[in-house]
């Protein structure tokens, strides 16, 4: 297994998040996770990050307990990931983002770092906004800048979160290409996305959360047959969604 | 008109000395977002340290920088892992706090040590030397201090413009919680960059302690100039702290030449207008 996550809890204040989660991924698989709002998506991808510490439980990486390393050493170990909202480093450009990621987070120096650096901004599509302030960028241009700087620490592993968010159907066609020309080259995915017809077609593998719990955990199409599923989504659009993704 | 040129020069001289102290506040403002209150006084602990190795070793001064640099650098590098990296990201009132208590203490400890005496580092004639250059007086102290001061501050800039050790300043200085997700080791930059700040200052406090006596209590006047020098130059702005401390040093000359006790006040005078003048410093963000 890449990564086990082993009855792992959060909880702030007095709010319980993830109440005990256990969840293993193959080298190699691609899962897409989903659930409500609020279902703790985010906080799962910071305990396993790094950004959030649990309060209980084991994050395993590659067989390795990484649950008392911080963030930096598990970028360093393997693990990328990407914000809903971009956090690029705005006084820097494009490909200088991409080289802080290849310089820390790979850890290459000189050319090394370089040609690691524009071979994630050339496969993000972002040649020609290499050397604009990431401050200027689009909003397009700093999700596909996300995904370059996390692909420029040479992870294991990758996750995603909603990296489709906000973009036209276009781009989003554009996008889930490059994670699965990601995921191809041989990076273990995980991502997270509201947009469940892109997850459906892409994931060989979806989870879905609900108040911190594992509720369903399979293949996209049994999944989404799943009752318990459908029950919290009802009333949300997934039918919509899912006609959608046949089309 | 000559007494004036040498009175600028004489100012660019020490100024050059003060936007070295300044170096390293701008260093901890820009990249940790941390004002260190204790930062005079650490200057003066670089003085101290010197004068105990002068005497250990029957050296002068500046043979004394190969011990008492490596040696600040390990204080910086203990002092910020230790103690400073614990405020880090807190917010501002609690590092001030904390450097504000690590000054009362440095400061008791230097009184307990050494007494409250004055000293001053004995550098021979070298102190006095001088050459005359068309007419104009220049002493080789000044001289050389200037030379270090802008050595210093040109392989700084290189660095955080074109090292990948300035990137992680840049990225740390801008998101640090995202830099970390990057494989930034912040804490350990951190403890870097402040054995860097307390080596550069001990190459400062040894240069100005030659010309200038001080004592334990020394420290907030120290900091005072160093602060000046990075507000009026623009906070984050390497080169503008250099011009920030020139501008002080100049203006402090020139008051002394008009009345020997007026010299800081002159000093403080020409930072007030300038701020109230420009408020966002000389010069605007050029660099970060």
């Amino acid at each position: 297994m890449l990564l086990e996550l082993r009855h792992v809890s959060k909880r702030y204040g007095a709010m319980m998040v993830v109440p005990d989660l256990s969840l293993s991924v193959a080298e190699g698989d691609f899962v897409g996770v989903i659930g409500p709002n609020g279902a703790g998506k985010t906080t799962v991808f910071g305990l396993i990050s790094g950004g959030l510490r649990c309060d209980a439980g084991a994050v395993v990486l590659g067989g390795l307990d990484v649950t008392a390393l911080g963030a930096d050493e598990r970028c360093r170990a393997g693990i990328g990931r990407t914000f809903q909202i971009p956090h690029p480093f705005q006084g820097m450009t494009a490909y200088e983002n991409a080289l802080v990621a290849a310089t820390f987070g790979a850890g290459l120096r000189g050319r090394q770092a370089q040609a690691l650096a524009r071979d994630a901004i050339e496969r993000c599509g972002l040649e020609a906004a290499a050397d604009i302030l990431a401050a200027r960028l689009t909003l397009l241009q700093r999700k596909r800048l996300e995904l370059a700087r996390a692909i420029a620490t040479r992870p294991r592993l990758l996750l995603l979160d909603e990296v489709a968010g906000g973009l036209t159907d276009g781009e989003m066609n554009q996008l889930l290409q490059l994670v699965v020309s990601i995921h191809r080259s041989g990076v273990t995915v995980l991502w997270i996305e509201h947009l469940v017809h892109a997850l459906v077609s892409a994931a060989g593998r979806l989870v879905v959360l609900a108040d911190g719990r594992l509720l369903s955990d399979g293949d996209p199409g049994s999944v989404m047959q799943d009752r318990a599923v459908r029950e919290t989504y009802l009333g949300s659009d997934i039918d919509e969604e899912l006609t959608h993704a046949e089309h | 008109m000559l007494i004036a040129l040498e009175t600028l020069i004489g100012g660019l001289m020490l100024g050059a000395l003060y936007a070295l102290f300044g170096l390293g506040l701008s260093l901890s403002l820009g990249v940790m977002r941390m004002i260190n209150i204790a930062h005079g006084d650490l200057i003066v602990l670089g003085a101290y340290l010197c004068s105990v190795v002068m005497q250990m070793f029957g050296i002068g001064p500046f043979l004394s920088l190969m011990l008492v640099v490596p040696l600040m650098f390990v204080i910086g590098m203990l002092l910020q892992s230790l103690l400073l990296n614990r405020v880090v990201g807190q917010g501002t009132l609690s590092p001030l706090l904390l450097t504000f208590g690590l000054s009362i203490v440095l400061q008791n400890f230097l009184q307990e040590t050494f007494s409250a005496d004055t000293r001053s580092l004995q550098a021979g004639d070298i102190a006095l030397r001088g050459f005359d250059l068309g007419g104009v007086s220049i002493g080789l102290l000044p001289l050389l201090s200037t030379v270090v001061s802008v050595i210093i501050f040109a392989g700084t800039s290189w660095l955080i413009n074109g090292s990948h050790l300035g990137r992680q300043a840049r990225a740390v200085a801008d998101d640090p919680a995202t830099a970390r997700l990057v494989g930034v080791d912040d804490r350990n930059f951190y403890a870097l960059i402040t054995g860097f700040i307390l080596a550069v200052i001990a190459m400062a406090a040894v240069l100005y302690g030659i010309r200038t006596p001080f004592a334990p209590t020394s420290g907030p006047e120290r900091l005072l100039y160093s602060f000046e020098a990075v507000v009026l130059g623009g906070l984050g702005n390497i080169w503008g702290t250099f011009i920030g401390g020139v501008v002080i040093g100049v203006a402090q000359l020139f008051g002394a030449k008009i009345s020997s006790g007026l010299g800081p006040f002159f000093g403080h005078l020409v930072f007030l207008v300038a701020l109230l003048a420009r408020p966002e410093g000389l010069f605007r963000r050029i660099q970060r």
